[in-house]
């Protein structure tokens, strides 16, 4: 409950938050939300010497059409996602998956950066984003470079990010409404056994599964099983559902075996491509 | 009792104690705050069983803040042992030491204690403490434990057995199972769980060395026991200690115990000279304050064919941890009063097993030892109905005494006390709309879905209990007066904390004495004002609590008349009370009570022989235990691709006897069934077999949330018990007990056509697949 | 090393000099000795320590107190208005929505920021928007009840 001392450092901009990772190096921390930082600070199984945060930094939390893409920022609050009229009408699988995060205390706090920064292997955003093929860009001495979302989780919470870069943004493309997040949840904290992600677009369908494994993964088998398909079948939407987990080595603990895991993984990669599909 | 019209008692009305709830200025333990208060942290364990090889508190004791650090060496010479209090023949009992000595029993066990100016420091202090530990051999699996050549929990006890304890009642069961058309058999676990109320625990202890006095508050349901034991852990008598339970917040019974950190509290205070306060982080309630259940059964039972139970054969091997807590051993033993259930079954033989292992010690968790037997029996009901092809709901009524039959002695050695069991089940079928609901259940198996319907009938022990029962009196004490003013104080020696006895209590009072409620104070929870008491647990608090208190008013009353007699110039027996007003034929005037206590105060108009002042106490010993009874209908549907079970329909019908506040009984058996709903479907407590505890935060450890809760159908009967004048019977565990296995029945009806007759609790969405994908794919 | 910090709590401007690790709650608490803010897990998950943070509901231990630095608290101590209770605490005392009290605050303040945004909740969307905060005591029910009693007395206030 109580976390040991650190030095507070609070940058007015990037610039200065990127300056300060580079002084303290591997010691210094990123407090956005908090929502993941905080409790490991409190239990202690995080101690950084330097916290650095970025809650005051000024343009980090817009969510923005421009140039045909659409924009968030990364101090952008899941609350903030789940209730942008501009997401709910654009791109409506961000709106959706904000939904089904923590609660809403968690959400009016937690941000869509610090959540894929931190890269929890059970938190929600990483399905979405891997689905939407996001950007992620990231700011740092060498100036600012942009990440795809499938080469972003490296593995369990390590991400491409490295120690002296700030998230800064998420960049996605604008989509139809047919989307889909189905999620299982791990009864006590609620975060994901089994989340899929599914964006259907023209000609394909992009799949992202978050919870089953160490990291969160495009099930590419599932799309290429229905690439050029604008209406699957029933039968063709659970064929490709059976590819979920392929090749996947799935996690396991008190709350789901890995067993278990795989199959909700195809359980509700069929749901979620069945809702997209309007099948 | 007096004749009194009963204006508030049966009314649902809204709490006495909430304004200072709801407006956040309740004073819990830890919001206390008091000058020079130093905090107290811990050192636990990471192993379940270690030898503990050094311990360094140099870096420690320079920190900053950083006033004490001490360890078993240090404390445990001057503090007594924790005591366990159940009274079990030959019962096994490893020296219980405040802090560990050169072992360590349990994850969380408490090595070393930390005590700085703030709660930093004091966590800083804990993280800078060096202990060595030497891991030794764990057992976690209670079957494995009694193994010949298992290891030993606690070596020098020389067995992991604490004590075995045998129920044989009725007639002879050999003959029962000689007779038996059949015998079916069920292996059943009863899994571990966590009370987890939501405020921890915490204690605050300040020692006047002028006096010699001790003040120890802490987040108990039981002031007045602390106040009869801790005497003997910190040398602090009895009549210098005072022990106040502020607003505690949430118990479920494990907040009825005496823990090793009170009494440490309570001698830091005294060694350092200064106040001292220990709150307890979530992690440390969850390893180390008391779990509850964790029950292993081989169950038989002897039937015709025609569905006669004839008996009921059982061995229990109950998990009890690495220690004994105040009625650790005791509670399984309860298991074994009410293992019949409602059902008149002639012979009964049960074996229970206590067992060490190295884990957190099991004790009273709401309910305690009766969720388990209901949850057999009504397991058992069911098993064999499916058996024997009869109707479930017959199969019960087959086996319920007639209301005629009450008192009705079982073959467990208790004597329920009145009962319409029929009754209940009448109206929670009609609640339930019983044939739509079969109906419906018919209507979805035609279609495929998994739709499964639970029915439990349950009788429970409330009331705990008769003294002759208990380890250390089973009676309350209360006192009321009638204040110089008018103005009522009634004392009890119940301790609530949220079942809302302040408004109960009020209502009991001012019926009784015929005065408005607002001029009636409840006080509880405190030893300097509630001399004696013994305390809340075990559905105990209304029942006999509130008689102390009507025992109270009947002699305040009795005393009053003389008063009035004397005032109004006649015979006593010429008084008559009614409505608050004392009066009596050809009598000029009447008098209210408030007249009368004036009076009683003022003292120059006392009639002869008669002390002044208007006060009373009592104590209510109560001759029986109290029954309550009920039946709860489930519905739920499974979905076939998750094995996810979603609650349809819920109905409960209780019957607690007559009810005081029925608000207050609606809200506790909402929250009795909210935990049972939890334990059917997901709760449990989970060690790996190194002994750690895999579900030791909230993060972890699953309960429910108001989007688990179904809409409640509600309902009662009201079969007065005959054992106190109000005719109550309690209701504060009924949920608890009632729900459970009319819940897992639910489940588990939905699978019978897969052939699934049993599965053990919790009925998570991956044990519900599996069963499902098992059967699938067997059969395909 | 401690910072300065400017935070307006229930209304009231005040400054402190903060250790940047102090948790909000422990201001709040300790500091303020607004002890209606409990703390209930180490976890984020029970939401006992709930306030509003510029209108909305945050969990106060999931926060360290120098983040708060020029925002407005609003705590349970700080909701009823000269002495009248706010219908979220009307409606919790009139539906038995509290045995024990201690999830209460946080239950009635996250109550609030929910009847801020929906002024007419179904049960469901109740249920859903008070997924963060633990009860143990009532079930939950009566809870419900409360913020529907609420929202009939025109919820947010």
């Amino acid at each position: 409950m109580y976390p040991a001392p650190f030095e507070y450092l609070r940058p007015a901009t990037i610039d200065e938050a990127i300056a300060l990772l580079v002084t303290h190096g591997e010691d210094a921390k990123i407090l956005a939300g908090g929502h993941s930082l905080i409790p490991a600070m409190k239990l202690r199984l995080a101690q950084p010497r330097y916290i650095v945060d970025i809650g005051r930094i000024r343009g980090m939390s817009h969510i923005r059409e421009t140039a045909g893409r659409i924009v968030v920022g990364a101090m952008a609050t899941h609350d903030a996602i789940e209730r942008s009229a501009l997401l709910r009408e654009k791109c409506p699988l961000l709106p959706e998956t904000a939904g089904h995060i923590g609660d809403v205390q968690v959400r009016n706090k937690g941000t869509i950066g610090g959540s894929l920064a931190h890269a929890d292997p059970a938190g929600d955003w990483p399905a979405a984003v891997l689905a939407l093929d996001a950007d992620i860009e990231l700011a740092g001495p060498r100036g600012r470079r942009t990440v795809k979302a499938d080469g972003f989780f490296v593995d369990l919470l390590t991400t491409a990010t490295a120690p002296d870069e700030v998230l800064v943004e998420i960049r996605v493309p604008i989509t139809s409404a047919k989307v889909a997040y189905e999620k299982t949840e791990q009864k006590a904290s609620g975060f994901a056994i089994a989340g899929v992600a599914v964006v259907v677009e023209q000609g394909g369908v992009r799949v992202g599964v978050t919870g089953v494994a160490a990291k969160a993964y495009r099930a590419k088998a599932v799309e290429r099983a229905l690439a050029g398909q604008s209406a699957p079948t029933a039968e063709g939407i659970a064929r490709a559902a059976a590819l979920a987990a392929e090749r996947v080595e799935a996690l396991g603990d008190i709350h789901a075996s890995p067993e278990y895991r795989l199959h909700l993984a195809e359980v509700n990669t069929a749901r979620a491509l069945r809702r997209a599909y309007g099948n | 009792m007096s004749a009194q019209a009963k204006k508030y008692s049966g009314q649902p009305l809204k709490r006495i104690e909430d304004p200072r709830l709801i407006k956040g200025i309740g004073t819990y333990t830890d919001d206390l705050r008091l000058p020079g208060l130093l905090h107290v942290a811990f050192v636990r364990s990471p192993h379940a069983h270690a030898r503990v090889t050094s311990i360094d508190t140099s870096v420690a004791k320079a920190i900053k803040g950083v006033v004490a650090v001490l360890t078993g060496a240090d404390v445990n010479e001057k503090c007594g042992v924790v005591p366990c209090a159940a009274a079990i023949p030959d019962l096994k009992l490893p020296k219980h030491t405040v802090l560990a000595g050169d072992r360590v029993y349990f994850v969380g066990h408490p090595v070393v204690v930390v005590v700085a100016d703030d709660a930093y420091a004091a966590r800083d202090g804990v993280d800078a403490v060096e202990v060595e530990y030497d891991p030794l051999p764990v057992v976690v699996n209670p079957e494995e434990a009694i193994k010949p050549g298992a290891t030993l929990t606690h070596p020098d006890l020389g067995t992991n057995v604490a004590f075995t304890h045998n129920v044989n009642g009725g007639t002879d069961i050999d003959e029962a199972f000689r007779r038996a058309d059949r015998v079916i058999k069920q292996r059943v676990y009863h899994q571990r769980l966590t009370p987890m109320p939501i405020e921890p625990r915490a204690v605050v202890a300040s020692y006047h060395a002028g006096e010699g006095t001790m003040s120890i508050w802490s987040s108990t349901q039981v002031p007045h026991y602390l106040r009869t034991l801790l005497p003997g852990m910190i040398g602090v008598a009895e009549n210098k200690l005072r022990i106040v339970a502020p607003e505690v917040g949430g118990g479920f019974g494990a907040k009825l115990n005496v823990y090793a950190e009170e009494a440490l509290c309570g001698h830091l205070a005294m060694r350092l000279g200064a106040p001292v306060k220990w709150a307890e982080s979530r992690r440390e309630n969850a390893t180390s304050t008391i779990h509850g259940r964790d029950q292993i059964g081989y169950y038989e039972v002897a039937v015709k064919n025609d569905g006669t139970i004839l008996g009921l054969k059982a061995r229990t091997i109950a998990d009890l941890g690495s220690y004994c807590q105040l009625l650790t051993p005791a509670v399984p033993t309860l298991t074994g009063l009410v293992l019949t259930g409602c059902y008149r079954i002639p012979a009964v033989k049960m074996e229970i097993v206590g067992v060490y292992t190295h884990k957190m010690a099991t004790d009273a968790y709401r309910g305690a030892g009766r969720p388990e037997a209901t949850y057999l029996i009504e397991r058992l009901m069911d098993l064999v109905a499916k058996e024997l092809g009869l109707d479930r709901v017959d199969l019960r009524l087959k086996h319920f005494p007639a209301p005629t039959e009450f008192p009705f002695g079982t073959a467990c050695g208790v004597t329920y006390d009145s009962g319409n069991y029929q009754g209940a089940l009448e109206k929670a079928r009609q609640l339930a709309d019983w044939k739509a609901l079969m109906s419906e259940r018919t209507a979805a198996r035609k279609s495929g879905r998994l739709f499964g319907v639970g029915v439990s009938t349950y009788v429970e022990i409330c009331a705990i209990g008769p003294s002759a029962a208990m380890p250390a009196g089973g009676w309350e004490w209360g006192c009321v007066r009638v204040e110089i003013s008018g103005k009522v104080t009634a004392i009890t020696g119940t301790s609530p904390h949220g079942q809302g006895q302040e408004t109960s209590f009020a209502q009991i009072v001012a019926d009784q004495l015929g005065v408005s409620i607002e001029d009636v104070v409840v006080m509880h929870g405190d030893t300097a004002v509630a001399h004696y008491g013994r305390d809340t647990y075990g559905s105990r608090a209304t029942v006999i609590g509130g008689t102390a208190l009507v025992m109270c008013t009947d002699k305040i009353i009795a005393k009053a008349k003389i008063f009035a007699a004397h005032l109004l110039k006649v015979a006593p027996d010429q008084v008559a009370f009614a409505d608050g007003q004392f009066s009596a034929p050809g009598a000029e005037k009447t008098l209210s009570l408030a007249a009368i206590a004036g009076e009683a105060y003022v003292a120059k108009n006392l009639p002869p022989g008669l002390e002044p002042g208007l006060e009373a106490s009592s104590f209510f010993e109560i001759p029986n235990f109290t029954f309550p009874f009920g039946t709860h209908i489930v519905a739920v549907e499974i979905d076939r691709e998750t094995g996810q079970v979603a609650i349809q329909k819920y109905v409960a019908v209780d019957d607690c006897g007559p009810q005081i506040n029925p608000l207050l009984v609606e809200g506790q058996v909402q929250g009795g069934i909210a935990h049972s709903i939890g334990q059917a479907l997901f709760e449990q407590t989970v060690y790996d077999e190194n002994g750690q505890l895999l579900t030791g935060e909230f993060m972890d450890y699953a309960m429910p949330r108001a989007t688990d809760i179904p809409e409640y159908i509600l309902g009662h009967t009201v079969t007065p018990s005959p054992t106190n004048p109000l005719g109550i019977k309690g209701v504060g565990e009924a949920g608890t007990i009632g729900a459970t296995p009319a819940v897992a029945n639910a489940v588990i009806d939905a699978l019978e056509s897969l052939g699934v007759t049993h599965l053990d609790m919790p009925l998570t969405p991956e044990r519900v697949w599996r069963a499902i994908h098992q059967r699938t794919v067997a059969t395909v | 090393m401690s910072i300065p910090v400017r935070i307006t709590i229930n209304g009231t401007l005040r400054q402190f000099d903060l250790d940047p690790r102090m948790l909000l709650v422990h201001l709040l608490r300790d500091a303020c000795t607004l002890t209606g803010t409990h703390v209930g897990c180490e976890t984020g998950i029970c939401g006992a320590c709930t306030v509003l943070l510029d209108g909305s509901a945050v969990k106060s231990c999931t926060m360290f107190a120098v983040q708060a630095d020029g925002a407005e608290v609003t705590t349970i101590e700080g909701l009823a208005k000269n002495g009248d209770l706010h219908p979220v605490q009307q409606g919790f005392w009139e539906r038995h929505g509290l045995q024990c009290g201690y999830c209460t605050p946080g239950m009635i303040m996250t109550s609030v920021q929910l009847l801020s945004r929906n002024a007419k909740p179904s049960r469901e969307e109740i249920a859903h928007g008070l997924a963060g905060n633990l009860c143990r005591c009532t079930g939950y029910s009566h809870i419900i009840d409360a913020v529907q009693y609420a929202a009939g007395m025109g919820g947010a206030r």
